[in-house]
């Protein structure tokens, strides 16, 4: 039974069509899991094993009834505690929202849910979703699968972690700078950032309206481009949800090819400087690539240098305002002052007491630069950089046809090691954050372990708008070479998890 | 609340430049929302109409109403405005327990509309031309009610209660270039402008402009300068300026609060004042503090709304006549001289008086009520016409009673009162209180020989040809009659009966 | 160097309606401080005609039909609110006593 936990959703839904297993055997083994590994890793915030039963047992009545089922229907998933539910709380990693009970769902969870789905939990998160390493969920964090005293990414750490230990084959993150792809990278597993509007923010506790983006997380690119194909689509609540279809990434996974591609080796974003394990394996994947066929070009994108320092002006400011909602008095924290407190004493009360340091670092920085007379200098001007980094992609683009870059600049760090430092801890994002400012998807696919460490290191691979197929389809061939000359996958690679 | 020193108006207005500046807000009335479904309606119980967008919640999203963008389109082109190319919304934070998102989605430097003018007239006929600076879309906040202060004020409340069932409705809000050398009719001019941008929201469709229920909203903002200065002088904003009255009345109170604090070596604190209706006066509201740094930025759940020349080309042709033709034509209609004419719309009684003669009333009748009986208790109760319990389609009815002949004028302004009074329509009146006029000659003719039996010397006076004295037996027999007798066919009877005697 | 100073992110915390203690107003000043002197560096590469971007993918005209949807129940409209009174989210007096 522990073995169907290691499956991938491609081969569970196999197994299921065939009439092997039922989705009540699969997801009671990953309820068994949860329980095994659960406290250990901390992926979870909230589990919700009777009600993923439930919806197990609904799937395996309708395929014995002989009913049509929908694609993923019986494949276990954990959804991101930023996105809302109505029969779990839903509180962003937050104090302030502890124990609220959203009354509607997300887009995305109904889609979920027509897909008939089994929910597990919400998964941990930095506190609405600022931050790297889950280090800032005001629930502690969670851990790293691959060694229990590093960070599992941030700030999905929760759903990369629940999937590289093992507790879910499938989980829904959000990237907003990097929170799908960098989580991947350090776990040994695939994530993804669809291109901005593919997939509806309805639904989602806002970060960074402009930035944010739901996408798949899996261990293998097959599983995200099954997930991916489920959660994208248009969405009359989401004005910035895209009318067009992106097409099936399930095809372009499976047709998966790297012959004749043009890649883009993104000169400010080569690896200069970043650990050098994950320069070694970087060197090692770009060398697969084109002995399969595929031609490097480098490409040089001069705005990146600006990426990280425009990304900590827009995210603030807009993060700034979509927070200003936490006020005592329609959801969530109430805290009363002492006295007869004014409604205005009120609300700066609970979002001292309700917001953790990092929120509100960023609220300030945020307010500072929307504020009369620093707008044109902050604000203003990071939107102008915005222009140029598009610019760049464009041109690049023009040269290649996916561009390529390690995804995070080191492997998981330790616990600690940058919290006390907010500037280090951005740096973090440095590969993935012009993605979101351009809007375009990208990826990241895990290429091998560094030597200094044995910790993973995942490749970037980044695509036009509304080409995210490209991405499944490189991503797939490269992970199918690797696992053939590896003869397992990359999660095989992690040690077995020590637990009570 | 000390009270303030007002200078004597005629002299404020040798001393100083009136400069006048008017915000108005129109709520739209379209079937929902400006950015989510919810019904736009009016006096729901609580929190009804409401969802995850307009309360607020984490996760929602705003989708825009293309009817309110369609609205304001209209409105603007009214206006005589430019319409936007390529704009789009804004957010405008600021934090209020009436604002679910502690920022209002609005528009700042592309509002929809810029660029306009109108041309407005005062009662003595004097025509000025405001410049229309923009019009914007944006959304309304929701309504608090404060418990435990006097009267249900903000100032000494305990707590309140906020009912977001507004929160979200769409408005329009318009704004004025500063309106200068209005002189001594800034206060009439202000209160004609709002008078006509409400005939035009009404025109168009777009609103039902009733101020007495926050449709038409408008903030006043005054400011002086010594005769001869450039610099505009410091402006005050007066809010809760609730009717058209209360805009002449805040303006005008203003300017005599400015230039006495003026005359006397002081100067005017640039802030938002609360106009008090019963006391008319002005008070001073919170200074803004942080309030002016709003920290707009584009707002990003939204993207840029561009009117294709065709959709601004079709609401243009579906513009209906503007209302310097609308009351040329109404004129012409209605044959009124051209002062009677003048005086109906500076009363404010046009609208009443269309639509009683739409209701089959004659318009003289029609005016003839308006402008007399009920402005003038109208008047007496400290009210506007508006705000009188009638409506046109009544006065209609009143004055059909009257031209078939059915009641007297006496009668009348007595169904009047039971109108107002709530007492039902005026047919259902004269029938509950049996006031119809007695048209049985029979009757008539047994009371008027009763009366010149009792008064022989009159029925001599009237066979000599003396035919007034008939007066004292018509009034006796209207007394016999109470009243419900055509005077006019009495007289005739009298006169008729006493010859023949 | 910074022109972050405690006073204005007293100020700006005061705009935020976040009541911050002493300590964390230094600690954030010195914090932001490093960020903000980094993060001025974009004016560096940008020029005074460089068009902004505010939405990263280029839709428009993006409208709803005038039709209602269905609404929260009053219920649920309240289900999270910490106070409420009569139907309606209870808040604090908005004016202090005077």
């Amino acid at each position: 039974m522990s073995e169907l936990i290691k499956k991938t959703a491609a081969e569970l839904v196999d197994l299921m069509a065939k009439g092997e297993i039922s989705s009540v055997e699969i997801t009671q083994a990953h309820i068994d899991q949860i329980n095994k590994v659960g406290d250990a890793v901390h992926s979870f915030l909230f589990t919700s094993p009777e009600s993923a039963l439930a919806t197990a047992k609904e799937v395996d009545r309708r395929r014995s009834a002989g009913e049509s089922l929908p694609t993923l229907a019986g494949i276990p998933i954990a959804v991101k505690d930023n996105l809302t539910t109505t029969d779990a709380p839903t509180t962003a990693g937050s104090k302030i929202l502890e124990g609220w009970l959203a009354p509607y769902d997300a887009t995305v969870v109904t889609k979920l849910r027509n897909e008939l789905m089994p929910i597990l939990g919400k998964t941990n998160l930095d506190e609405f979703a600022m931050g790297s390493s889950t280090e800032f969920s005001a629930y502690g964090p969670s851990k790293n699968p691959w060694d229990l005293t590093r960070i599992p990414g941030g700030s999905g750490g929760g759903s990369s972690s629940v999937v590289s230990s093992f507790q879910s084959p499938l989980a829904i993150g959000s990237d907003t700078g990097g929170s799908i792809r960098f989580p991947g990278a350090v776990t040994g597993t695939v994530g993804t950032k669809p291109t901005y509007g593919a997939v509806s923010r309805y639904g989602l506790i806002a970060l960074a309206s402009s930035l944010d983006q739901i996408g798949p997380v899996a261990r293998n690119v097959l599983d995200a481009a099954y997930l991916q194909d489920v959660i994208a689509g248009h969405d009359p609540k989401d004005s910035t949800s895209l009318t067009q279809s992106l097409g099936s990434m399930v095809e372009a996974a499976k047709r998966g090819s790297l012959k004749g591609k043009k890649f883009g080796l993104i000169k400010q974003l080569s690896g200069a400087g970043f650990q050098q394990g994950v320069q070694n394996r970087f060197a090692e994947a770009l060398k697969i690539i084109t002995d399969a066929g595929a031609e490097i070009v480098e490409v040089d994108c001069p705005s990146f240098d600006y990426a990280i320092d425009a990304y900590y002006l827009i995210l603030p400011a807009e993060a700034s305002s979509n927070l200003a909602k936490f006020d005592s008095v329609r959801f969530g924290m109430r805290v009363m002052p002492e006295g007869n407190p004014t409604i205005e004493k009120v609300m700066a009360a609970t979002r001292e007491v309700g917001f953790g340091p990092e929120v509100k670092r960023r609220i300030i920085l945020g307010t500072y630069a929307l504020s009369a007379g620093s707008f044109d200098k902050f604000y203003g001007a990071a939107q102008k950089v915005r222009t140029l980094i598009q610019r760049d992609f464009d041109n690049a683009f023009a040269k290649a046809d996916i561009l390529i870059s390690p995804t995070a600049p080191t492997t998981a760090f330790k616990f600690g090691e940058k919290v006390a430092d907010p500037l280090a801890m951005y740096l973090n994002d440095i590969a993935t954050i012009p993605a979101n400012l351009a809007g375009i998807p990208g990826m990241s696919v895990p290429i091998g372990l560094a030597d200094e460490d044995n910790l993973p290191v995942g490749i970037q691979f980044l695509a036009p708008n509304f080409q995210d197929a490209k991405l499944y389809e490189v991503g797939a061939a490269l992970e199918g070479i690797l696992e053939g000359i590896w003869g397992k996958r990359m999660i095989d690679f992690a040690p077995n998890l020590e637990v009570k | 609340m000390a009270k303030a020193n007002l200078m004597d108006y005629e002299k404020a207005l040798e001393l100083f430049e009136v400069v006048i500046g008017l915000e108005v807000h129109i709520e739209l009335n379209t079937k929902t929302k400006m950015f989510c479904g919810c019904r736009n309606d009016f006096g729901d119980e609580p929190n009804t109409n409401v969802c995850p967008v307009c309360i607020g919640l984490p996760g929602s999203l705003p989708v825009v109403n293309k009817k309110a963008v369609e609205s304001s389109i209209s409105i603007g082109l009214a206006l005589g405005c430019k319409i936007e190319a390529n704009g789009g919304f804004s957010r405008k934070n600021y934090f209020y327990p009436d604002l679910a998102k502690n920022y209002q989605t609005s528009q700042f430097k592309d509002p929809i509309a810029y660029d306009g003018a109108l041309e407005v007239e005062v009662p003595s006929g004097n025509k000025f031309t405001v410049q229309i600076e923009r019009a914007h879309m944006e959304e309304d906040a929701g309504k608090l009610t404060h418990i435990g202060g006097a009267t249900g004020r903000i100032q000494g409340a305990e707590y309140s209660l906020v009912d977001y069932n507004r929160a979200g409705v769409p408005l329009v809000e318009i704004v004025t270039r500063p309106i200068i050398g209005a002189g001594n009719e800034a206060p009439e001019l202000a209160a004609a402008y709002v008078r006509l941008i409400r005939e035009i929201a009404k025109a168009l469709n777009v609103s039902e402009a009733r101020m007495e229920r926050g449709n038409v909203r408008c903030d006043a903002n005054v400011s002086l300068r010594p005769k001869g200065q450039e610099k505009l002088g410091t402006r005050t904003e007066t809010k809760n300026v609730n009717s058209l009255r209360s805009i002449e009345r805040a303006v005008r109170y203003e300017i005599q609060r400015q230039a006495q604090i003026l005359a006397d070596g002081g100067s005017i604190i640039q802030e938002t004042r609360h106009w008090h209706e019963d006391k008319g006066s002005t008070s001073s509201g919170r200074p803004k503090s942080d309030a002016d740094d709003y920290r707009y930025f584009p707002e990003p759940d939204l993207v840029p709304v561009q009117p294709s020349n065709e959709l601004i080309e079709k609401l243009r042709s579906e513009l209906p006549e503007n209302p310097a033709d609308r009351r040329n034509r109404l004129a012409g209609e209605w044959g009124f001289a051209e002062m009677e004419f003048r005086d109906v719309v500076n009363a404010g009684l046009l609208d009443f008086i269309e639509e009683a003669v739409a209701e089959g009333a004659k318009p003289q009748a029609a005016r003839k009520w308006y402008s007399g009986e009920i402005a003038r208790i109208a008047n007496a109760e400290d009210k506007d016409v508006s705000e009188m319990n009638i409506t046109p389609k009544q006065v209609a009815e009143l004055a059909t009673l009257v031209e078939s002949g059915k009641i007297n004028d006496r009668i009348a302004r007595e169904v009047l009162s039971a109108v107002l009074a709530g007492e039902g329509n005026p047919g259902e009146i004269v029938t509950s209180r049996n006031l119809e006029v007695v048209s049985d000659d029979g009757a008539l003719i047994a009371a008027i020989d009763e009366a010149l039996a009792k008064q022989p010397d009159v029925l001599e006076k009237i066979r000599e040809g003396k035919v007034q004295a008939a007066g004292a037996v018509i009034g006796a027999v209207m007394q016999a009659m109470k009243g419900q007798a055509d005077a006019a066919r009495v007289r005739e009877l009298v006169l008729e009966r006493a010859s023949r005697a | 160097m910074s022109e972050l100073t405690p006073d204005l992110v007293r100020h700006l915390a005061g705009l935020a309606r976040i009541d911050l203690t002493n300590d964390e107003v230094i600690r954030f000043t010195e914090q932001l401080s490093v960020i903000v002197d980094s993060v001025a560096k974009i004016s560096n590469i940008i020029e005074a005609d460089t068009p902004s971007t505010s939405h990263p993918i280029p839709l428009t005209n993006v409208f709803r039909e005038d039709v209602v949807l269905p609404s929260l129940t009053q219920e649920q409209a309240l289900s999270g609110a910490p106070d409420q009174a009569q139907g309606r989210f209870r808040v604090s007096a908005i004016l202090d006593e005077e």
